[in-house]
């Protein structure tokens, strides 16, 4: 223990002169309190929560016309990210079919994608390839909503792409750009 | 009746062992906290329901926000050399003495004719001043494309390992921004990189 033995060890005779008895006991009540305090502060200050990090492969720029395999119409679905939080999307090639508006999130795209990709899993037999198309007026947080939807809805094939002006247009005409 | 005589204890409890723990839990945080770069503009992450943490060495970081990209490469050793490399790319010959503040500056975001001068401010100026982003144009005027690789290259040669690279951007960020950036990495044929978002704290209920 901290204490020490303070009693000097001779007995009460011989008539010296003895110091006080002094206890060398601390109280570190005061010292654990401050160090408890310091320990809190340091684990509230810590950020827990790592970043994390969504690893995005792009295509690479320079293969793009050699390698490029044709896929079919009726597998691929566009979405088109517009302003204002609104995103289109599509089945095939714009113009063919109606692009519908819809919102991010679990009513919304992600029910659509999994709908869509069971269909397309149905009638062709393989998985559904997704083209994200962010629009200029669409921000960041778009883009990482939609590539988390591909996650969470577990498409296996998704690419960024850059928007044409024919689904330019469908945005315009629907008031999401 | 004699009563029991109960024997008075102390109430001194021996604080010696606590103490001891808590000491030891206090420097085991202090040891293991790692500052905090302050980011030069608000940066608000996006959410998401990635689980995957970013690695704690060989990250070359690019901060977007208001329309500006910032820099930011892990290692002081690579950043002195990338700051070398850059230098003699630019004819800007740097004193060891800038280089010293360089391997200290974590973040940064100037181009090249004002880093020098940028270097010399001191603690709160170098705080207080509106750093202009790094020129990413897509014509001419692309230092960002050049930090990028040499930073890339230093890395390779230094600690031999492939840099990996993020983008930390802000949710309101307009898309163009991103798109150029994403170019100037795919011109150098860094077309693997990640995105940091946050882990989504609770289902979303839109």
């Amino acid at each position: 223990m901290a204490e020490l033995d303070t009693s000097s060890g001779g007995g009460k005779k011989g008539g010296k002169v003895r110091s006080k008895k002094a206890s060398t006991r601390v109280d570190l009540t005061a010292m654990v309190d401050l160090a408890f305090l310091l320990i809190t502060f340091f684990i509230l200050t810590t950020t827990l929560a790592k970043p994390k990090a969504m690893d995005v492969a792009m295509p690479d720029k320079e293969e793009k016309q050699t390698d490029q395999l044709p896929i079919a119409a009726s597998r691929s679905m566009t979405l088109l990210l517009g302003a204002n939080n609104k995103l289109e999307w599509f089945i095939g090639e714009p113009g063919t079919s109606q692009p519908e508006t819809t919102t991010y999130g679990k009513n919304g795209i992600r029910k659509t994608l999994i709908e869509k990709g069971k269909e397309v899993q149905q009638s062709t037999g393989k998985y559904m390839i997704v083209l994200i198309k962010p629009s200029d007026k669409s921000n960041y947080k778009n883009l990482v909503d939609a590539l988390d939807e591909m996650k969470i809805a577990a498409v296996q094939s998704y690419a960024i792409g850059d928007i044409t002006p024919a689904e330019l247009g469908l945005l315009k005409r629907d008031g999401n750009y | 009746m004699a009563r029991v005589k109960v024997p008075r204890k102390s109430t001194h409890i021996d604080m010696t062992a606590m103490c001891d723990v808590a000491f030891l839990l206090l420097t085991f945080f202090i040891l293991t906290a790692k500052p905090r770069p302050q980011d030069p503009v608000p940066v608000d992450i996006p959410a998401s329901s990635v689980e995957v943490a970013i690695p704690d060495e060989n990250v070359l970081l690019l901060t977007v926000g208001q329309g500006k990209v910032f820099y930011t490469v892990d290692g002081a050793d690579v950043r002195k050399q990338t700051l070398i490399q850059m230098g003699e790319k630019y004819n800007v010959k740097f004193t060891p003495e800038e280089q010293n503040k360089f391997m200290g500056t974590n973040i940064f975001g100037v181009p090249m004719n004002q880093l020098q001068s940028f270097l010399h401010l001191e603690g709160d100026q170098k705080k207080n001043y509106k750093q202009p982003g790094i020129p990413h144009d897509s014509t001419a005027n692309n230092e960002l494309a050049d930090w990028i690789r040499e930073s890339r290259k230093v890395n390779a040669s230094l600690h031999n390992k492939p840099l990996y690279i993020c983008i930390k951007g802000d949710n309101r960020e307009e898309y163009p921004t991103i798109k150029t950036l994403i170019s100037v990495l795919q011109k150098q044929k860094a077309n693997k990189f990640s995105l940091i978002t946050t882990l989504r704290s609770a289902p979303k209920s839109k």
